[in-house]
């Protein structure tokens, strides 16, 4: 696993880049047999350096227009995802869990600053990607989900959840404050055993000694991180840099930018370095090596041997019923 | 996962996090009960405080976490939590002691159950607001009360205690002693890092809002049950 992965997080994105490029030849040739349309979930540009200045408008302004009430429900899919479980969602989360202050904090991908950047052309899977699109990717990865189809109630609240958020904000551009903030590449290799230490001082208080998480009644109050309940091994948070990010930027709640760069790589390398729900995407392939050369030329650990078991290589899809050939 | 497993976890975890900070002995209530003698006074026989708005006010006992009264008599006892009349009476205690008390307590009478469904926060509400949503504008970074105390604020685990019922005195008292730095025994200062930027308004209102929420909440479903029938 350390030969792989210090090779490329020292290359960064460019080799991620030239991975995925390499592989969109042989994309076209699979669409034109027919075969399903392949989506690398492949990250746009970082944002750019900058104050941030976008403020989105206030829940208060809310009138009771037909608009308005859509804006509220797609707030209440949004910070309560979970009203979607077994038919959409399937797993414990829920949308606010990654995007902070139900969408609105700068630094913790805002909705405010995506809306703006759909459509976007990923030269990955060779097409223009709307704003649904990205929203279904959102609920088959991060949710383990089953995404709503297009012109939904879920997905068309969703949306226009995004859209009020983004009420003035310039579109068609990259705002400062878009995503999460780009740490620079660790000094030391991120280390899962010293994740591990940083994990039990700082997160185990909320997130479990298990990555379980923690319940109230059957309300999530803090989300797992790993096994059945967490995102799946397509989520764009189980890419060690993009959790680091995160982490860095958000995490422990309420005391954001306390962890050294180090440590949030660390562990971040912990977090994501755990057995989670199959990446959906396997039930087109023939094998695991295949999900893994397709998809995974990224900074993340899935295919890769930790503690002796192959991350990835099984066919678990967590609650999500349709199995390997659905 | 069901809710007993869940909640079966959750107390493992509770455990396992209190075992970190201080050997873990397994409280006798029976014992614990005359080890109140010594706690009734403030606490009061059935251990539910008193709000002393002018004075010190005696938080509820009855239904704390155990692991969460034996940890706050640990540290009176240690000094790492400041508090005059405590540390006295928690000196007093030893290990068993404190553990038989807190076990006591923790089972007098359960801390009220309330709801779990989601609720949407009102934005004219302000303490609602602040309690469900947070305040996180202007870099203010103000998670809401319930992202740790959970739902309602009714307690998640051992480390984040029960808010909607205890005393409005008391809860504002230390959210003061919180951002003052006076209290500090809070796990991973993760408290400190929220009252450090809660203002005198906020305090207020939130003491009051927790304070007076299980008999809002209660007001709110004999209402519901009136409308449905």
């Amino acid at each position: 696993m350390s030969l792989h992965k210090s090779r490329l997080l020292m290359a960064g994105t460019v080799v991620s880049a030239l991975g995925v490029s390499a592989l969109g030849l042989s994309l076209s040739a699979m669409a034109q047999d027919g075969d399903v349309e392949r989506d690398y979930q492949v990250q746009l540009p970082e944002p750019p350096d900058g104050e941030v200045t976008f403020t989105p408008p206030k829940e208060s302004e809310l009138s009771d227009s037909q608009y308005d009430e859509m804006v509220r429900l797609g707030r209440d899919l949004f910070v309560n995802t979970q009203t979607l479980r077994g038919e959409n969602v399937f797993n414990e989360q829920n949308c606010s869990n990654c995007h902070l202050d139900a969408g609105r904090l700068a630094h913790s991908a805002p909705m405010w600053a995506a809306f703006g950047v759909y459509p976007a052309y990923r030269g990955k899977n060779d097409k223009v990607n709307t704003l649904s699109d990205r929203i279904q990717g959102c609920i088959t990865y991060s949710m383990n989900g089953e995404a709503p189809e297009k012109g939904s109630e879920p997905l068309v609240a969703l949306q226009t959840y995004l859209h009020w958020m983004a009420t003035e904000a310039p579109n068609n551009t990259s705002l400062p404050g878009r995503s999460y903030p780009s740490l620079e590449d660790a000094a030391k290799e991120p280390d899962r055993e010293r994740g591990a230490e940083v994990y039990a001082n700082e997160c185990v208080i909320c997130h479990g000694d298990n990555g379980q998480g923690q319940m109230v009644g059957e309300r999530q109050v803090f989300p797992p991180l790993w096994g059945d309940g967490a995102y799946n091994w397509g989520a764009g948070m189980h890419r060690i840099n993009t959790a680091a990010n995160f982490i860095k930027a958000n995490m422990p709640l309420s005391k954001p930018y306390s962890l050294s760069d180090q440590e949030s790589w660390d562990v971040a390398a912990y977090v994501n370095s755990h057995e989670r729900p199959q990446d959906p995407r396997r039930r087109t392939v023939d094998s695991i090596d295949e999900v893994e050369e397709l998809f995974h030329q990224h900074n993340g650990v899935y295919g890769q041997k930790v503690d002796g078991k192959r991350l990835g290589d099984h066919t678990n899809f967590g609650e999500h019923p349709d199995p390997l050939d659905g | 996962m069901n809710k007993k497993m869940l909640s079966g976890l959750s107390l493992l975890l509770s455990a396992g996090v209190y075992a970190g900070t201080a050997s873990a002995l397994e409280g006798d209530p029976e014992e614990g009960k005359q080890v109140s003698a010594t706690c009734v006074a403030c606490h009061q026989a059935d251990g539910m405080g008193k709000n002393n708005p002018k004075a010190e006010s005696w938080p509820r006992l009855a239904g704390l976490p155990e692991a969460y009264v034996a940890k706050q008599l640990h540290d009176f006892k240690a000094g790492e939590r400041a508090n005059a009349s405590m540390a006295a009476f928690a000196s007093m205690l030893d290990e068993q002691e404190i553990a038989d008390v807190a076990a006591y307590y923790a089972g007098l009478e359960a801390w009220p159950e309330l709801p779990t469904a989601y609720h949407a926060a009102d934005p004219d509400d302000a303490a609602e607001w602040l309690a469900d949503r947070g305040d996180w504008e202007d870099d203010n970074f103000i998670p809401a009360c319930s992202q740790c105390h959970g739902p309602n604020g009714q307690g998640v685990g051992a480390s984040f205690p029960p808010l909607a019922g205890q005393h409005e005195a008391y809860l504002k008292v230390q959210l003061e002693h919180w951002r003052s730095g006076e209290r500090h025994n809070d796990p991973n200062e993760l408290m400190a890092g929220v009252a450090n930027r809660l203002d005198d308004d906020q305090i207020d209102m939130i003491a009051e809002y927790y304070a007076t929420l299980p008999e809002r909440l209660e007001a709110r479903g004999a209402q519901q049950e009136e409308d449905g029938q």
